[in-house]
This record gives C-alpha cells, structure tokens and sequence, in this order.
C-alpha cells in the first residue's frame, strides 16, 4: 500500500506519519510538497497534524488553497482514501471535504493529553479493523479541537453513521469530562458521506508504540489496506452505527 | 543635524565613563553614532560577559565525549551510532518580567536557532521557570502568560517540550527566571560552526525582515536592573513568529546539507551586530556590511536602528562564492528570503556602509575577544550567612499529625503536582518521546537506534542562598542523580547562572562560589560543561535573587527498553532505599512550608558515596533487575514514598523507617545520594549483593501493597486522598 | 488612490464563543456587570490599490467568502474609507 504525506509549510507530524507508515507498517510513503499538484500514484493521502501556515486567520484556512489540495479533493470525488489527523481535520473540514468546523477549546487553552475514544462505526477505511464500540487510547494535543455544526448537519451526521469516534470515558461514556476541548457530542471524528475521507482530532500516529505509551493507533492505520482488499460483494452495505450517548 | 558624540551619549548606550575613554584611545577619535552603539551592545554585560569570563574559565569544558565546549552558538557531545547531541540552556529573565507570553516565546526561539544553527534538528526542549510567591499578586498572570508562550512557540514549531522545573519563592516576587533549554541531534561529522572563512565569500541575510523590535534589548533591558519603569520598557520586547521560525529551521537543515556554507549564525541578541562581529572574530577575519541590502519591513530605518536591531527568526551565514544563487533557491522554497549583504574581507575590520559612505569602521578583536574583563571586588556576606545558617531544632516544633503535614506538603506549591502546565505543551511530536513530564527525567528516544536521551533540570536555589558553594554543587548532583533515576549515564551539562547585580560584592562573592561548586561537582562526576548562559543584574530596586545556578544535565541510555521510571509496578513488589539517611532539616522543603523558615546549612553531600550510587543504579538498571526507581529529594523519602503511587494503577505502600532521630527529619529530611527503588522478591539477594559490592547502603522498607501510603506508625494516609490534594494543589493555590 | 476596507470578523450567533464568555466574565469582575454579552471576532484592515470602491466592494465580499470567514462558524461585515492616495 503506498501512503502519500502532504507537507504544508508548518507541518510538524509529517515525519512522524511517514515513520509510522514506513517503518512501522512497513509501506511505501512519500511526502507530498504543497506545492505539487501530483500525488505519484498514493492510495491513500494523510493531511498530518502540524500547525499548517501558522495557524493564522484560522488553522487550515490557507493550507486548502495549497496547489496539492486540488487534486486531493479530485482524489476523494473519486473515492481514493483521505485520513486527516488534527490539523488535516481542520484542513479537510475547511475545505469542505468534511462537514462541519473546529473553533478553540472550551477552556481556551491547548490541551495535550491521552484520551480514551470509542469507534462508533466500522465502516470507514480506517475503522473496518476495529470493533464497534472499541474503545482506543489516542493522544491530543490542540487548541482548536472543538467540533461544532448546525443542528441540521448534526442530525444528518447521526443519521448517517459520519459520526467515526467519540471521546468517553474509561468506562466508555460520552461524558463532559471526558471531553477534552468541548466539542459537540463529544464527537473526536467524522467521515464524509461517501465513507472515504475520515478526519479525527486525535494522534493515532502518535499511538503505534508500545515503549511510547500505547499502540491503540496502529489498528487505524493497518485498516485501510484491509479495506482496500475487501470483498466488495459481501460487504454490508448498512454502516454499523453503535447508538448515541 | 549630527549629532555630537559625547559622554553622555555613551552613557545611554550603556557605557561606563571608563569604557568611553576605553575607546576614544582605542580608535584615537570620536566615535560615530553607529560605531558607538556598537560598542554599546558588545560592551553590554550580556554580549560581552565582561564580569563572570574570567571565572567562567574554571569550569572544566572537556572530555572523551565532547565534540564542541563553551564558545559557539551551543555545546555538542558525541552520543554514539555517528550523532551528536547539541545542547543549551539560556536565561530570558528581564522581558518575560515585562512581557510574560512573547518575552518566553521569544525565548525559546532563540534557544532553538542556537541549536539548529549547528545543524541539529531539535528534539526536545525545557523549561525551568520561576516566579515569586504563590500568594504574589502577580504571579498568576506571570504564570499564565509565561506557560501560554512556551506552549505557544515549542507547539507551533513542532518540538516537544518534555520537561524542566517550576519553583516559587518570594526571592522572585519582583524578578522571574525564565531558563530555555534545547537538545538537537546532528550527523557528529557534520556540525556547523560560526567561524567565518575565506576572504571574499558572500554574507547572507537569512529569514524574516527586519523591524524596530527590541532596539536595546541587550545593553539597557539584559544589562540593567529593573525598576518602577518597567511598564516603559514594553516597546523594547520583541515578538515571535514561531511559524517563520519553523521554515527557517526546514531551510536551514536542508542547505546544511549541500556544501554551500561555510559558517552560520543565528541572529539573536544584538542582531546583525553581533552576529557578524562574531562570525569574523572566531574567524580571525573582517566583515564588510552594506545595510542598504537589509530586508526592512519599516520604512525610513536608520543604520543605528538596524545594527541593533533584535527582529526574530532571522540568521547569517558565509557562503562559498558563487553559491549565491543556490543557497537563495533552498530558502525560496521554503517562501523566505535571502539577501547578499556583505562580504567577508582579510583586514580584521568590521566596516559598515549606508547610502554610499562608510559609517562604522572598527577593529573586530576590540568588540569580541578584547572586550573588556572585569575582576569585580567580591566579599562574603558573613553576617547574613551566619544568620541564615543558624538553625535551632528546638524552634521546629515536631507536628503530632505527621500524616496531615504529608498531605500539606505534597499540596504545597513547590511538591504539587504540574499537570496544568504540561498539558499545554505538545510532548508527542516527534514520534520519540518514551518518558513524559512527571518523573525524574524526561526521556527522548535517539530516532534510529537503540538508545536514548535523558533530560532534566535543576536548581535547588534555597540551598545556594544558604550556602553558594553547595547549593551550585547540589545542583549539579541533584541533576546527574535525576537522569541515573531513568536509567541514563549523565554525559555532560549546560549551565544557566542567574545572579544578582555583580557591582555589589556579596552577589560577586555568590557568583564565584557558585562556580567553584559546579565545577568540584563537575570534576568528581566528570561531567563537563560543554555550554551555558550568565544571567546578571537579576535585581530590583537593590533586591537581588537567591543565587540561582541551574543546571541542564543530559544523560544517554543505552538501551531505550531498560529506560526506568518512579511509579510501582506491582502488588508485591518490595521497596528498598540506597544510600543513607541523616538527621538533617536545613534548607528543606519541610521547613519552609510548614514552618516558615528558610535556614541552616543544605544538606551533607559526600561526592564518592554519590557516584557510587549512580554506579549502582545504572548496574542494576542494565541487569534489569529494577521494576522502579525514584530520587529523594525535596520532601525527602515521606514525599517521594507518595509519589511513586501517583502512576496509573495508585499502587499503595507499606513500609517502616528506622527511627534513630526525630519523625519529622526521618520523613522529610533531604539528605542527599538517596534513591527509592522496588524490585521483585525473587532479585532482592542479587539486588543487596550489588549494594554490598558497590558500598551503598541497602535497606528494605517494606513492600508495594494495598491502597494506602503507610510508613510505620507515623502516617497513614489514602492514595486516593494524597493524590487529589497533590492533584489540585496549583488550582487551590493559583485558581488556574 | 488606495481605498481602505475594513472587515470585521463575528463568531455566528448560535455558535459558542468561549472567548467572549471569557471576556464578559472578566468585564464583571472588574466591576463592569452591565455587560450583557460580548463576542470576540476579528477586524481585517485591507489597503487596496488602484481600485475603484464599488468595483471593490464585490471583490472585498468575494475575499471574505473565500478566506476571511467561515460561513459554517462565522459571519462578517465590510466598511469601506477612502484614502487620499
């Protein structure tokens, strides 16, 4: 499986997405400049975390006119992989890839910290190899990690199954304290409605070792060659949606 | 109109009516406006270090493992597998008191241009902060502030930030310390230096325009004292751009990588200035500079305003000739400019030029090696000290409830935990960090191999304000025992002086005891001080700052998975602890928060029984043979014991203290070279054995077990209770 | 002649502005409690060159709607000065 790694000028987990992706999952990655409209063949496209053009005027909102990302959305119109961690969800979400917005935490400062989601459903690219219901210990560290919609967009994402992860507690309950940046729902993580493209504030790149904490991340990144290879036939064609808090 | 060049207007650039006369003869003529200034910033005590040189020399600077001593823009040791780490620690003090959020930002950008000028991507960064008391009513908003920039510089650039100290301590009420730490690593065959070479290759102006920013930032903000003009001063503090500072960092690595450059520099205080006057000292050569090229973002700068200019994320490099255009397309790359400002010449003179004549004209060895050195009186406050070291046991009143002092203590601002700040800082970039804030050490896996860096830092500045010999050489102990505490091997430090004003003789006598400590401790742990940062004049309205060494100490294990760290790990598990207890209370924690008293003499250091405990530990770290290991410091073993059982699982202990002396100094005593480990049952023999054959004292406590912390029949207390007032601690006392 | 536009930036109403909180909470313990509300957005100073400023105003709103504001979080309004250029 051939990863690509976009690069915007101010990405910082870019090297870290490339080691996981190389060396922990032994795959072919190459980072993708910004500025290069080509995507060299990549099956999938990470939008890594990072702090893309600063953060100024809002986290992502420069980095979506970046040249790269005309053809990472011609490459998800087409139904190609796109997994977006932290500021690639902000990315994804200002380029409309996603629905929805991150604005600042709650509190108003950045929060770095370990927290507990639960995958809400498997029928995503980057879930099909978990359990529904599993629930994951992924790194955070951001300041505008707070997921907001309008009440219509909200509905629809329930309806729909877009609803990827939630942060709960140990217990697996969608409660205020486990909500580390006050998002709506508590929801860490949506899916487009056409199930390719999957953004979540959380690190699973940060999550792939065990000497480091945990390696509750690598079950993401080792489901989208699973799905890739799936029998089209029989797979359901209902997502698994694990009901709301 | 000129303006006449005087005595007086020498004296607000910072010069003294000696070093005015010093350069009328040197130049035998009045110097320009420029040319002045320019003495004014390199004169500057923070430029120049004219007071401590003469005894910075003492401290030893090499070793098997150093690559690169005091002298550059960072210090370097060989880590092993071809790699070099490269470290510094440099103070801020003065604008993060007057602009807590830029005034630390801006510290740590500079710390990191100094690492990765070198051609060390940087991979961890500390922070050892400290502010007045708790109940000060400015120290929330300076905490806040302070942390907020930190997170806000180390977060956006994209290196974790791991580790440090904060202290509070009313000796800070009108003065904070805001010490930077960096690590970086680099191909060992391949750092950079700034020396320049080769009369006639191009000088190059690297990264973001240049502004008015921090126009006397080094010779009035760094070298003067603060006082009730503070507020004044804001124009003078410099803001950062952590985002151009991040393309900066990715140009410069990747030009590091062709053959193009010769020499680079970061600009930091003192600006282009200094910069290149240093570039050409260590050269031996001259530089010729045209300003008119100096990418400006205001208009209508003067020279004087861009000689001295501190605009942040910028640098200067040499370049080979004709690799103008080669080096300008690595940074157009990474959307930043490059501009040829000047030329490196053979004539060992530092010439300026602006709008065609030539302003400045000066001998390059007078601003840089020939700057002047001062032997400043230094006289031991005897009276003070014999005061403050007197300490009558009798006035310290034993507590009946030593359970509920536990509990104060482990609350009390300096013990509690620090959660609230290390949840601001991004500590997972990188993809290698093995140990987190929280334990003795943070630990830094060396991308690539097997082993790993420990890091940490340290200063214990009530002991250094009773005793400047031993409080400086405790640091430096303390620091080395917290890296043995993970597992690691210390390698060599970098150390961060913040004294007072060095025109007053008691804060000389402190500076050069504090020297004389760190490097008796250096020589007997034979860790060299491979770079540092003096931090003068740290005095308001004639108050000074407890002396304040603080030590940066990096350590390397060898095999990452052998890496320790301080909570239990099982049920069952037997607890013992090394080295010895003494009947000691001076300078404690203890005595301080509970009693309120900061007196008698820091704690009894014997140097060859330390070393041969971090023997120990280390042996039996590699054997494996440890589950967990924790240093006794401040709060002595009660306060450690309780800390251990803060991990995830809030393991209980249970153990007994010998008695032998009073309860409270057996508890909270910080008797020095002590180390609280547990171990399974069945490595207890192989475990004494090692002590025995070593010669370090080895005393079972008792075992890992249940859920509360109970130490004989002196405290019983529930984890559960210990860890929420310790939890809690800075919110109940600061309201963040 | 260069015209100035001056774009202001607002959290959408219904969209929680935890900075204003912030701010209004601050206000009142200042002393200020007849702070009812306060919202915490972003003013965006433009100097464009040789325009015309009826010209300008759709290019102005085109710039909003494409990078100065997030329709899905935010709302925004232009004010336009003249400038003797």
């Amino acid at each position: 499986m051939r990863w690509g790694v976009v690069v915007f000028p101010g990405s910082n987990d870019d090297r870290d997405a490339l080691r996981v992706a190389e060396r922990v999952l032994g795959d072919e990655a190459v980072p993708l400049w910004h500025k290069d409209r080509d995507l060299h063949g990549v099956d999938c496209v990470l939008l890594p975390g990072g702090f893309s053009y600063g953060d100024y005027l809002r986290c992502g909102a420069m980095a979506r006119f970046a040249p790269v990302m005309e053809s990472v959305a011609a490459h998800a119109r087409a139904g190609g992989l796109v997994f977006g961690t932290c500021n690639g969800f902000q990315i994804l979400c200002e380029a409309g890839l996603l629905p929805g917005a991150l604005v600042r935490n709650r509190n108003l400062r950045f929060v770095c910290d370990v927290v507990t989601v639960r995958v809400e459903t498997t029928d995503t690219p980057f879930t099909y190899g978990c359990r529904p219901g599993e629930l994951l210990q992924l790194p955070v560290k951001h300041g505008e990690g707070c997921f907001v919609a309008d009440e219509a967009t909200l509905a629809a994402l329930e309806a729909n199954g877009q609803i990827v992860f939630r942060y709960v507690d140990r217990a697996g309950r969608a409660t205020a304290e486990a909500n580390p940046n006050g998002s709506l729902g508590n929801i860490a993580g949506v899916c487009n409605a056409g199930r390719n493209v999957v953004g979540l504030m959380p690190h699973p790149e940060h999550a792939v070792e065990r000497l480091l904490g945990g390696d509750d991340g690598l079950k993401l990144f080792r489901s989208a060659p699973a799905w890739l290879g799936r029998d089209l036939a029989t797979s359901r064609r209902e997502p698994t949606v694990v009901p709301g808090p | 109109m000129a303006l006449a060049i005087t005595a007086e207007v020498a004296a607000e650039q910072g010069l003294t009516p000696d070093e005015w006369q010093r350069i009328l003869d040197l130049l035998g003529r009045t110097p320009t406006l420029e040319e002045l200034a320019v003495f004014g910033v390199m004169w500057s005590e923070h430029c120049s270090y004219k007071s401590s040189r003469a005894w910075l020399k003492q401290l030893p600077t090499k070793g098997p493992a150093v690559l690169q001593g005091p002298g550059e823009n960072a210090g370097a040791v060989d880590i092993g597998d071809g790699l070099a780490a490269v470290f510094k620690i440099e103070s801020h003090n003065h604008p993060s008191f007057v602009e807590p959020f830029q005034g630390a930002a801006t510290g740590v950008g500079g710390i990191l241009r100094d690492v990765f000028t070198m051609n060390a991507r940087p991979v961890a960064i500390l922070d050892s902060i400290r502010f007045g008391s708790v109940d000060h009513p400015r120290t929330p908003f300076l905490l806040k502030g302070v942390v907020a920039g930190i997170g806000h510089y180390g977060n956006c650039i994209g290196v974790p930030t791991v580790g440090g100290e904060l202290v509070f301590d009313k000796g800070y009420d009108d003065n904070i310390l805001v010490n930077a730490f960096t690590i970086g690593i680099a191909p060992a065959d391949r750092i950079f230096r700034a020396k320049a070479g080769g009369p006639g290759n191009p000088v190059i102006y690297v990264g973001s325009r240049t502004g008015r920013d921090g126009i006397h930032g080094a010779s009035l903000l760094a070298s003067a004292a603060l006082d009730q003009s503070a507020p004044e001063k804001r124009p003078a503090v410099q803001v950062g751009d952590p985002f151009a500072e991040k393309l900066l960092l990715e140009a410069c690595l990747e030009l590091m990588r062709t053959d193009h450059v010769v020499a680079i520099q970061d600009m930091g205080a003192a600006g282009l200035t200094s910069s290149s006057l240093e570039m050409a000292g260590r050269g031996g050569l001259g530089i010729v500079l045209d300003l008119d090229r100096v990418p400006m973002r205001e208009e209508g700068m003067t020279p004087y305003e861009i000689l001295l200019s501190e605009s942040q994320e910028r640098m200067l490099l040499v370049a080979k000739r004709g690799s103008e255009e080669a080096v300008r397309a690595v940074f157009a790359k990474w959307d930043l400019e490059a501009v040829v400002i000047g030329t490196i010449t053979d004539d060992g003179r530092f010439r300026v030029r602006w709008h065609g004549a030539e302003v400045a004209s000066l001998p390059v060895p007078s601003l840089t090696d020939e700057a002047p050195v001062y032997r400043r009186p230094a006289e031991e406050p005897v009276a003070r000290l014999e005061d403050a070291q007197r300490l009558d046991p009798g006035s310290v009143p034993q507590p009946s409830d030593l359970g509920q002092t536990l509990l104060q203590l482990l609350e009390s601002p300096n013990c509690c935990a620090r959660d609230w700040v290390w949840r601001q800082y991004d500590q997972f970039v990188g993809g290698n960090t093995v140990v987190r804030p929280g334990a003795d050490a943070a630990v830094i896996r060396i991308d690539g191999t097997r082993r790993a860096l420990a890091l940490t830092t340290d200063c214990n500045q009530r002991y250094a304000w009773l005793d400047p010999y031993l409080g400086a050489m405790l640091a430096v102990v303390e620091a080395a025992r917290n890296c043995v505490a993970v597992g690691a091997r210390p390698l060599a430090l970098s150390d961060c002086l913040n004294y007072g004003n060095p025109e007053r003789p008691d804060v000389m006598w402190e500076f050069q005891q504090g020297i004389a400590g760190i490097r008796d401790a250096c020589t007997a742990l034979g860790t060299p001080v491979v770079s540092g940062n003096v931090s003068f004049y740290n005095e308001t309205e004639g108050r000074n700052i407890p002396p304040t060494p603080t030590i940066a100490m990096v350590g390397l294990i060898d095999d990452v998975e052998a890496t320790l760290t301080p909570w239990w790990k099982a049920e069952g598990d037997v607890v013992v602890l090394l080295g010895r207890t003494r009947e000691e209370l001076g300078g404690s924690e203890y005595l301080a928060a509970i009693h309120g008293q900061v007196r008698g003499t820091p704690p009894w250091i014997d140097l060859e029984a330390e070393k041969k405990l971090h023997a120990l530990v280390l042996a039996a770290a590699e054997e494996r043979m440890l589950r967990s290991a924790h240093d006794v410091g401040t709060g002595g073993v009660a306060v450690a014991l309780a800390e251990c059982c803060f991990g995830g699982g809030r393991l209980g202990v249970r153990v007994a203290l010998d008695e032998g002396m009073r309860a409270d100094a057996l508890l909270f005593g910080e008797s020095q070279s002590r180390m609280l480990v547990s171990v399974r049952r069945r490595s207890l023999t192989q475990l004494r054995e090692l002590a025995r054959r070593d010669d370090v004292p080895c005393t079972v406590l008792g075992e890992v077990r249940g859920h509360a912390i109970v130490i004989g029949e002196l405290v019983d207390v529930a984890v559960e209770t210990a860890h929420e007032r310790w939890r809690r601690g800075l919110e109940r006392r600061l309201g963040v | 002649m260069a015209v100035v536009a001056r774009v202001i930036v607002t959290p959408r109403r219904g969209i929680l502005d935890p900075q204003g909180k912030a701010v209004q909470q601050s206000l009142h313990a200042l002393g200020f409690g007849e702070v009812a509300d306060a919202r915490v957005g972003k003013y965006v100073e433009l100097v464009l060159k040789d325009v015309v400023r009826d010209a300008a105003a759709a290019r102005v709103r085109a710039m909003c709607e494409q990078l100065l504001a997030n329709g899905v979080i935010e709302d925004f309004r232009i004010e336009f000065d003249e400038k003797q250029g």
